[in-house]
C-alpha cells in the first residue's frame, strides 16, 4: 500500500464537496431524483473517480480500464457529476438531465452515456453482474479490477447474496464491492425495515474479506481501496459506514430525503452549508 | 433407435461448437446433466459455471462475462428462468441489450412428469413482449443443433427454446436457419397451418390426414417468433386465406398471439390458434400424452382447419 500525501487527500475531500453540490443541483432543477443516497457516497465516488480508477475519459472502451457498477442505480446524480467532472461528457449535459433529449436518464443507461458501464436502476444486480465481469477479465489475462457500489437496504435482496456466493466460490480477488451503510432506506431506518446486522459477519461467513471504514473518511476511503488490491484470494468488501444526506444538516438521516428534491429555500440553504458559508 | 431429443442436439452441438468459438462461455443452474449443457462442461471445464439454484444470479452473472467479450450461453428449465429472472433478462439482458443467450430447457409441457409448476407455457408471451429479445424455437433436435452457431454469431439478446423430449423429426441435415425467415414445410393452398417447436411435426401429420380428406394445408415453420417473418405469413394469408397456429404453449400471447395481432393489422384472414388453452396443466406419464390431453393433439389441429375453413368466404 502506497502512502498518500495529505495534499491527495485534501484534494479528494474538495472533489467530494463539488459532487455533493452538483448532484443537489442536478436534482434540484430537474425537480427529482435520490439526493440522500447520492450525498453518502461522495467520498467513495471521488475516491474511485479521480484517484483510484484507472480510467480515459478519451477512450471510455479502453480494455484496461477499471470497471464500475453504481449497483444503487438510484443515485445516478453524483454518478453523472463524477463523469462529467472526469471529462466522459461535457457539464452542461449535467443541466438537461431527465428531458427527453438529453442522455442522461433517472437510472445509469449503458448505452446512452459514455461512461456508464452498466445499465443500473433496480437494485441487487451488481454484485453478480460484477462477478460475470471479474470472471471474463482473469479469462481475457487481463488485470482491470470491476468495483460494485451498492446500497445497505439493496443487500436485503437475495440476489446479492447469490452473487456474493459466486464471487466467493471462483475467488474473485479482482472485485470489490463498497457497501454504502447509511441505515436509511426508502420507508425509514435500515435496521427497523429489515435489519442487516451483523453486517460484516454476513460478508465474512460469505468467504469475503471485510474491511470496515467509515466512508467519510478521505483516507479511510483511499486505503482500503488499496487494501483490497492486496487481498489475493478471496473479493473483498468494504463497508462503509455513512450518513445518508450527508453534509445538509436538515437531509442528514432522515428517510424523506431518499429521493425528494429540495425546494428554493432548502436548496439555498444546502448549498450555503456545503460552501461551508453556514 | 430411439430419436435424439432436442436437449441431446442442443447440448452435443454446444460442445462441438465450443471448439470453434473460444468465446463461447456455458452457465448454468444446476441441471446441467438435464439441460445437457454437461457435455460442454465436460469438454471445457475451465469455460463452464455452474451457479447453483440461482436462475436470477445466473442470468446477471451471464451479462457481466458479456460486458467482458464472452459470448455466455445460460442454460435452466424454461420455467424458473423466464420466471425467476425474469427481471434480470427485461433490465440487464434486453434494456443493457447484452450478448446472452438464454437456453430454456425443459419448455412447454416436456417435464410431464414433473407437472404444472415445471410447465412453461407463458414463456414465450413474456419474452416476445421484450424489446431487443430474439425468440427462436427449433422444431426438432437436429435443427436444435444448427441454431447453435447462428446465435453464437448473432450479437444481441436471444430466448432460446428447447423441449426435453424427443420432438417428430422434420428437418434433414442439409437445413440451414436464419433468424426470423421461416420455412415452407409443406405446399398447400386451401389453408395454412403456421407451427412452431414440437408442434411443427404434428402440423405435418395433420395435414397429411387433412390431404386425405381433400383439404391441401400449406405447412409455414415459423422458427423465430420474434421477429416474425411476417412477409411469410401475410403471403400465406393472401394465398390461402385462412390460418391455424399451433404451439406447445398458452393461446394467450405465443405464436398465435403474434400472428394474430400480424394479421389483423395487414390481411385479416379467419384464425384459429391451437395452444394449451388458458388453464394450469397437470402431470402425466409421458410427453405425448399429456400434449394430446392439453388440446395439442394432431386431431386438435385437423378440427382447427375444419373450423377456420368454415370460416372463410366463399
Amino acid at each position: 500500500m502506497s502512502y498518500h500525501p495529505e495534499s491527495l487527500i485534501i484534494e479528494l475531500e474538495e472533489r467530494a464537496r463539488e459532487l455533493r453540490i452538483d448532484s443537489l443541483a442536478m436534482i434540484y432543477r430537474r425537480g427529482a431524483g435520490h439526493p440522500g443516497g447520492s450525498l453518502s457516497v461522495a467520498e467513495i465516488m471521488a475516491a474511485l473517480f479521480f484517484h483510484k480508477m484507472r480510467l480515459d475519459p478519451e477512450r471510455p472502451d479502453w480494455p484496461e480500464r477499471d470497471r464500475f457498477i453504481l449497483s444503487k442505480g438510484h443515485a445516478s446524480a453524483i454518478l453523472y457529476a463524477a463523469l462529467a467532472r472526469r471529462g466522459f461528457f461535457p457539464m452542461e449535459d449535467l443541466k438537461q438531465w431527465g428531458e427527453l433529449s438529453c442522455h442522461l436518464q433517472g437510472h445509469p443507461d449503458c448505452l446512452k452515456t459514455p461512461g456508464v458501464e452498466m445499465t443500473s436502476g433496480i437494485l441487487g444486480h451488481g454484485v453478480a453482474i460484477g462477478s460475470g465481469w471479474a470472471l471474463a477479465a482473469r479469462m481475457n489475462h487481463l488485470n482491470y479490477r470491476v468495483y460494485v457500489l451498492l446500497g445497505d437496504g439493496e443487500c436485503q435482496a437475495g440476489v446479492v447474496w447469490e452473487g456474493a456466493m459466486t464471487a466467493a466460490k471462483y475467488r474473485l480477488a479482482n472485485l470489490t464491492a463498497i457497501v454504502d451503510y447509511n441505515d436509511v432506506q426508502l420507508d425509514g431506518p435500515v435496521h427497523e425495515i429489515m435489519p442487516m446486522e451483523p453486517f460484516v459477519g454476513k460478508w465474512q461467513v460469505f468467504n469475503w474479506a471485510v474491511l470496515e471504514i467509515n466512508g467519510h473518511n478521505m483516507r479511510q476511503v483511499v486505503e482500503a481501496l488499496d487494501m483490497a488490491d492486496e487481498i489475493h484470494d478471496r473479493p473483498t468488501v468494504i463497508v462503509a459506514h455513512t450518513t445518508k444526506g450527508k453534509g445538509v444538516s436538515f437531509m442528514e438521516n432522515d428517510s424523506h430525503w431518499h429521493g425528494v428534491p429540495p425546494d428554493d429555500v432548502q436548496y439555498a440553504q444546502a448549498i450555503a452549508e456545503l460552501r461551508g458559508e453556514v | 433407435m430411439a430419436e435424439m431429443s432436442m436437449r441431446e442436439g442442443y447440448g452435443r452441438a454446444l460442445a462441438e461448437y465450443g471448439e470453434i468459438n473460444p468465446d463461447v462461455v456455458v452457465l448454468d443452474a444446476d441441471t446441467s446433466a438435464s439441460t445437457l449443457s454437461h457435455f460442454f462442461a465436460q469438454r471445457f471445464p475451465e469455460r463452464f459455471f455452474n451457479i447453483g439454484i440461482a436462475e436470477p444470479c445466473m442470468v446477471d452473472v451471464a451479462v457481466g462475462l458479456a460486458l467482458g467479450g464472452k459470448i455466455p450461453f445460460a442454460n435452466a428449465f424454461a420455467a424458473l428462468v423466464s420466471l425467476r429472472a425474469l427481471e434480470q433478462i427485461r433490465t440487464c439482458v434486453c434494456y443493457a441489450r447484452r450478448n446472452v443467450k438464454l437456453a430454456a430447457g425443459y419448455a412447454g409441457l416436456s417435464d410431464f412428469k414433473d407437472g404444472p409448476t415445471h410447465h412453461a407455457i407463458m414463456d414465450i408471451a413474456t419474452m416476445r413482449a421484450m424489446p431487443e429479445m430474439t425468440v427462436i424455437v427449433p422444431a426438432d433436435a437436429l435443427e436444435a443443433g444448427k441454431w447453435v452457431p447462428v446465435m453464437a454469431e448473432y450479437e444481441g439478446p436471444v430466448y432460446f427454446r428447447l423441449s426435453r423430449a424427443a420432438t417428430i423429426p422434420v428437418h434433414n441435415e442439409g437445413l440451414q436457419v436464419e433468424i426470423g425467415k421461416g420455412i415452407t414445410l409443406r405446399e398447400g393452398s386451401d389453408v395454412t397451418i403456421v407451427g412452431t417447436g414440437s408442434m411443427v411435426g404434428r402440423s405435418l401429420l395433420a395435414a397429411e390426414k387433412l390431404a386425405k380428406e381433400g383439404m391441401e394445408a400449406r405447412v409455414l415453420e415459423i422458427h423465430t417468433v420474434k421477429p416474425l417473418d411476417v412477409d411469410l405469413i401475410w403471403q400465406a394469408a393472401e394465398e390461402t386465406g385462412a390460418i391455424v397456429t399451433a404451439e406447445e404453449h398458452s393461446v394467450i400471447g405465443g405464436l398465435g398471439g403474434a400472428v394474430a395481432e400480424t394479421l389483423c393489422v395487414g390481411r385479416p384472414v379467419a384464425l384459429e390458434r391451437v395452444g394449451v388453452a388458458d388453464t394450469f396443466t397437470c402431470t402425466a406419464l409421458d410427453p405425448e400424452s399429456l400434449m394430446d390431453a392439453c388440446g395439442l393433439a394432431v386431431e386438435d389441429i385437423v378440427t382447427a382447419v375444419k373450423r377456420v375453413l368454415g370460416r372463410k368466404p366463399r
